[in-house]
């Protein structure tokens, strides 16, 4: 395929805008494309983790966090974190926990997790009691979706967890 | 294709075309990201951690009724042309590959379940990336086969788990529920009457995504659209599932209904192009993937219009994935240069359309076609 733009370059850059409701696509030579300032990684719609991040950057109310904080565990800091958008290992999380509770509110609308209910090995009785409720859910709507097979799993899963009365 | 035979159903029944919806949508994915306590996640994880993280997850698919008796291939144990089969087949992702960074890092692996539609990553960017990946629109069935698989998993491998935060993941774009749902859509229609815009607007207002072919950052070709949820963190597993499960049925609806206005006001122009397509793929000498993908698009529509009586949409989606570069070069048994690529693709369509997707043109033994009113 040959270029839009000049007509004789090979299209490697393969652009899809939306301007006004419209879709158009445009394929574009290396060199055209480094002209308009196309790099040759395609366009993400998403908005990039990194955007969030720089954002946080400029907040105050103690979400900022100390560049120089370490995660004991696997040595990320929290610039690390800043500039790659990724986090190091699960102690991370607990490190880095009052900034991370803005970012994720600001990502995903909550902080709180509301899915299923993870059982460790040795899990309290609390823990225990989430969980069934979570598997009671799930039961429900087994029920209602007329799924009978995954439901009597389900039920036997609750059994099988709850405690000897 | 040897190394294919240990490969349950080859990591093909996702392009059986059956499920709901099979000529809009073509296939259905759910994952769930896991990671083991005690390691530093994928990008930062030293050699010994995913050596560890391979060895505990080996050890516990083969205490699990899932995965016994699937395939465990660790990326570096394969050939390069290999590995891109596997990835055309979307069945890996690029990440694992290691792409330009000097190939799959040590402990990258993938098992196939030799049971249900089920694969596991394993040292990706998380630990574990458990998958579904299925035929037409199946999300909830997708999500029950991850589901029960994570749970046999969780009760061998102590997960990374947070009271607050869920499940923890590398990025924090995956925390919570660890939960990405996806369903790859053909949308033509859509894009013909230039309402797509507005559509994938839409998605952004009631937190989906949408992405090109081969996931993340690729761009769309072909009228394919990738849909997924955008959050993954203070919704329910079942309420991210049925909230996709639900726009995408709308957009189905919007895509119809825009086919039905292409025939109604377009009906000419739109057979010319779907025939045109048809035409070029059954005669070219060369074809670029990117015109294939293109004029597959065409093909397809007319399928589901049932204006190409005979044409399965089984075999466009076969076309489209034996017509990738690694694929051919795998079939010829050699690299092929571009040139010769483009030849091999062409070769290979004029082939199967001619076994199997032969269409009578329009009054000749065509008593099936739809005449205009």
């Amino acid at each position: 395929m040959v270029c839009d733009n000049c007509g004789s370059g090979d299209a490697v850059v393969h652009l899809t805008q939306i301007v006004n409701n419209e879709m158009s696509t445009y394929h574009l030579c290396e060199k055209c494309a480094a002209a308009k300032g196309l790099e040759t990684s395609p366009e993400s719609v998403n908005i990039p983790l990194t955007d969030f991040l720089a954002q946080m950057g400029q907040t105050s109310s103690g979400e900022e966090g100390d560049p120089e904080v370490t995660c004991d565990f696997c040595g990320l800091t929290f610039a690390d974190f800043r500039e790659t958008g990724r986090l190091g290992c699960p102690h991370c999380y607990a490190t880095f926990e009052t900034q991370l509770r803005g970012l994720l509110r600001r990502i995903h609308g909550a902080t709180q997790h509301v899915g299923k209910v993870y059982l460790p090995p040795d899990p309290s009785a609390n823990e225990m009691e989430k969980r069934l409720e979570g598997l009671r859910r799930k039961l429900q709507r087994a029920v209602d979706a007329e799924d009978f097979e995954r439901a009597a799993e389900l039920r036997d899963k609750i059994r099988d967890l709850e405690p000897a009365r | 294709m040897d190394e294919l035979t240990p490969i349950p159903d080859h990591g093909l029944s996702w392009l059986e075309a059956s499920g709901d919806h099979a000529d809009i949508v073509l296939s259905t994915r759910v994952r769930v990201a896991r990671n083991i306590q005690g390691y530093a996640f994928g990008p930062r994880a030293r050699v010994n951690d995913r050596e560890a993280v391979l060895k505990r997850f080996r050890d516990s698919a083969a205490r699990t009724d899932g995965l016994r008796d699937g395939s465990l291939l660790e990326l570096s144990e394969l050939d390069s042309r290999f590995r891109h089969v596997l990835l055309e087949r979307r069945l890996l992702t690029r990440e694992l590959l290691g792409e330009g960074d000097g190939g799959p890092a040590r402990g990258a692996a993938v098992l196939l379940s030799g049971r249900d539609p089920l694969s596991v990553l394993v040292n990706e960017e998380d630990h574990l990336r458990i998958q579904s990946l299925v035929s037409g629109l199946r999300l909830s069935e997708a999500w029950s086969f991850v589901d029960r698989l994570d749970e046999e998993l969780g009760q061998e491998l102590p997960f990374a788990y947070h009271h607050e935060f869920g499940y923890l993941t590398s990025c924090p774009t995956n925390v919570g529920t660890g939960l990405r749902a996806s369903v790859f859509m053909h949308l033509p229609g859509l894009v013909l009457t230039k309402e797509i815009g507005r559509v994938l607007q839409g998605l952004g207002q009631v937190g989906l995504t949408f992405r090109g072919l081969y996931g993340e950052g690729s761009e769309v070709v072909g009228n394919f659209f990738q849909v997924s949820n955008q959050t993954t963190l203070g919704q329910t597993e079942e309420d991210l599932v049925d909230h996709l499960d639900k726009v995408v049925r709308q957009v189905i609806e919007y895509e119809s209904k825009a086919r039905q206005v292409l025939l109604r006001d377009a009906r000419a122009v739109t057979e010319d192009k779907i025939w045109r397509a048809y035409g070029l793929l059954r005669y070219a000498r060369s074809l670029s993937f990117e015109e294939l993908m293109n004029l597959l698009s065409g093909v397809r529509l007319g399928a589901s219009l049932k204006l190409l009586p005979g044409l399965r949409v089984y075999t466009l989606n076969k076309i489209m994935i034996f017509t990738q570069p690694a694929h051919l070069e795998q079939a010829a048994g050699r690299d092929l240069p571009p040139a010769e690529n483009d030849v091999h693709r062409a070769s290979y369509v004029r082939s199967v359309l001619a076994s199997e997707g032969d269409v009578p043109p329009k009054g000749v033994g065509g008593d099936e076609f739809p005449e205009r009113a």
